[in-house]
């Protein structure tokens, strides 16, 4: 395999395949409990943990994440002390920002992304996704994060056509977000079918794949990672922990060690005795 | 510069699930929106059931008073009371060809969620309004009026229960249904198409208005002024002038002024971001988007004022809360008209610059009638 990426985040999903990859919303319900919360999912097993900076107008969420994003920001989360929090932690597993683009543009003056992924990088964050960017009008920011050796990773839908995943698919950094069914974030009872359709589509690209939206319990892990992902990709389950849970932290790491424990049982045995 | 561009501005910011069913529509939209059929369909709707033309209106009282002579294109006499119908035909003229078989729209107070119902009930299509919860109880006759004519009022409660919210869970509807689906976007914001296709539908305001103007004046007139919350009924009327030497006023929603950080300006006071779907002036983060109309109380703009105001085509600036209050009652009292709240930005602008004796003719565009908003004036007035 591509052994000599120098993609912190691709290196990352090859060595622990297939990978866990968390999101949480930052601030919520405070940046104090974010720290806490990640250095959980990254005992738990979790091998690249996204950290949501939260937007007032999140459209591609779903409730969940949603109102975590309301909690994040009624508890005055703002930009610098996201990059101060993430400057503190020590993680095994790399860290990406996922936030919208008004959030990039407006950090710096003149609609320049580059003062965002400077300060980005220098918080130590390995990779951006953002939602609201289509491929078509991310030269700018893409520029700014090969400047600073960020990743910026794409995602896929199963709308997009063929035209467009070719041009995805060049451009993604780290890895290719594959969103495997329609609609908003969330979390949902069973995996979508749709995931094997999604990934057949992909199988040419070098690139690793994760799927996501949809994901909450282990065995859904295991059937993704048996359609063929490199890594699983999973939020609103852990946002709602987040929510509901009398101990978080204990219930993250120990969601984390499912997840990570099912996607490694998708892992197809190489022969039985 | 592609389709849906506007100097930088405009574009697709939409998560990747959203932008092939846009480019659908927008397809869709490039092959029947001129044909001469669907054209034809539209005006006889436009004509017997939301009441066009309307009347371009000189206003004698007030122009005395201020020293210009002000003429006012009377949208407040449409259907429904307001240019929202001239949009809504237009796009679920479009679904109903392209074979949807359900429309779905956000709105805030109502307005646009009522005109959404009544093409829907016209047409026969199943039609779903997505409303924050804190809207439904505050406009409780709108939304009564939407159910009346058969439509589903979804109470949005997530988030802060606003329109903010409300157009996620619409996009989130629209993500999961676009096969059958149209989404009725209510003013020129959003990503490509919405921005050109609404203006297109709505430029029938100054198409109408230049004509009028020329019959009844002889020449065009000086300046058009507008109100702009997303900007529908200001590009609207703008569109057909803009190769003509006229001078074009965008009256934002000012709010509580230009040094409080309660306002909805973004064109005045913003600065350069994306939101829904769009590139384009968003308010700055730490301001709350505040005006005492709720059809102006948005973050952002349409991408093709920010174009205007980045070219210099148009000036805008935020009209004060009080002063569009003024502007409200002074038309009442001296023309017998009561505008809209958000119309009443338009008429203050359009006093301003009377005052000033900037201009000698000012056509301004009265985008809707003032009944929905007896609520608030009741509550700022008071009769002895
Ligand atoms: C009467 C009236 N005018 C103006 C507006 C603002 O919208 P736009 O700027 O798209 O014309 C509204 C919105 O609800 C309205 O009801």
């Amino acid at each position: 395999m591509n052994a000599g990426t120098d993609s912190e985040i691709e290196r990352t999903i090859r060595e622990n395949h297939p990978a866990l990859i968390a999101y949480i919303t930052a601030g919520d319900p405070s940046l104090e409990e974010t720290r806490e919360y990640v250095e959980a999912l990254d005992r738990g097993g979790a091998d690249l943990i996204e950290l949501g900076l939260p937007f007032s107008e999140p459209i591609a969420e779903g409730p969940t994440i949603q109102a975590a994003i309301n909690r994040s920001l009624e508890a005055g989360t703002t930009p610098g002390a996201f990059f101060d929090l993430v400057a503190g932690l020590e993680t095994e597993a790399p860290l990406l920002v996922m936030t919208y683009y008004n959030m990039i543009l407006q950090h710096g003056p003149d609609a320049d992304p580059e003062p965002f992924v400077s300060r980005a990088a220098e918080a130590g964050l390995a990779g951006i996704i953002v939602p609201d960017l289509p491929a078509e009008e991310s030269g700018p920011l893409r520029k700014a994060c090969e400047a600073h050796g960020l990743d910026l990773v794409f995602i896929v839908a199963p709308t997009t056509d063929d035209e467009r995943l070719d041009s995805i698919m060049e451009r993604t950094a780290g890895f290719a977000y594959v969103q495997a069914r329609l609609g908003t974030t969330g979390a949902r009872a069973d995996v979508s079918g749709a995931t094997h359709d999604s990934l057949a589509r992909l199988d040419e690209y070098p690139i690793p794949k994760a799927v996501g939206f949809g994901v909450s319990e282990g065995d859904h892990a295991a059937e993704i990672v048996s359609a063929g992902a490199d890594g699983v990709i999973v939020g609103s389950a852990l946002v709602d922990l987040i929510a509901e849970s009398e101990d978080p932290v204990a219930a993250l790491e120990s969601k984390a060690r499912e997840l990570k424990a099912g996607a490694e049982r998708g892992v197809p045995e190489p022969e039985q005795p | 510069m592609s389709e849906g561009e506007f100097e930088g501005y405009g574009g697709r910011h939409v998560p990747e699930p959203l932008f092939e069913p846009l480019a659908t529509l927008a397809a869709a939209y490039d092959e029947v929106g001129d044909s001469e059929a669907f054209q034809t369909e539209l005006r006889g709707y436009l004509e017997d059931f939301a009441g066009r033309p309307t009347p371009l209106y000189h206003a004698a009282n007030l122009s005395e008073r201020y020293g210009a002579e002000i003429y006012l294109k009377r949208e407040d006499l449409l259907h429904g009371g307001a240019h929202k119908i001239n949009n809504c035909l237009g796009q679920a003229l479009l679904a109903k060809r392209a074979g949807r078989e359900r429309l779905i729209a956000e709105t805030g107070a109502g307005q646009h969620g009522v005109a959404t119902a009544m093409v829907g009930a016209l047409l026969g299509l199943e039609t779903e309004i997505y409303m924050g919860e804190k809207d439904v109880a505050r406009q409780e006759m709108n939304v009564f009026r939407m159910r009346l004519m058969g439509a589903d009022v979804t109470e949005v409660t997530r988030g802060g229960a606003g329109l903010a919210d409300a157009v996620d869970a619409a996009l989130e509807d629209f993500a999961e249904n676009v096969d059958s689906t149209h989404y009725l976007v209510g003013s020129v914001v959003g990503p490509d198409p919405f921005p050109r296709m609404v203006r297109d539908f709505q430029s029938v305001i100054g198409r109408e208005a230049r004509e009028q103007f020329r019959e009844r004046v002889g020449e065009l007139p000086d300046a058009a002024v507008a109100c702009v919350g997303g900007g529908s009924n200001a590009i609207g009327l703008f569109h057909a002038f803009r190769d003509d030497p006229v001078d074009f006023y965008g009256a934002e929603g000012g709010g509580e002024g230009s040094e409080s950080d309660r306002h909805a300006a973004p064109l005045a006071r913003g600065e350069d971001g994306t939101i829904h779907g769009m590139r384009t002036r968003v308010i700055d983060d730490d301001v709350e988007v505040h005006s005492v109309s709720a059809g102006l109380d948005y973050p952002g703009v349409g991408p093709e004022h920010a174009m205007f105001r980045a070219v210099g085509r148009c000036e805008y600036t935020g009209v004060t809360d009080e002063a569009a209050l003024a502007a409200f009652r002074e038309l009442a009292e001296t023309e017998g008209i009561i505008p809209a709240l958000e119309s009443s930005h338009a008429v203050a602008r359009a006093i301003e610059l009377a005052e000033e004796g900037a201009h000698d003719t000012i056509l301004v565009n009265l985008s809707g009638r003032g009944d929905k908003d007896m609520a608030t004036a009741a509550e700022k007035f008071s009769f002895q």
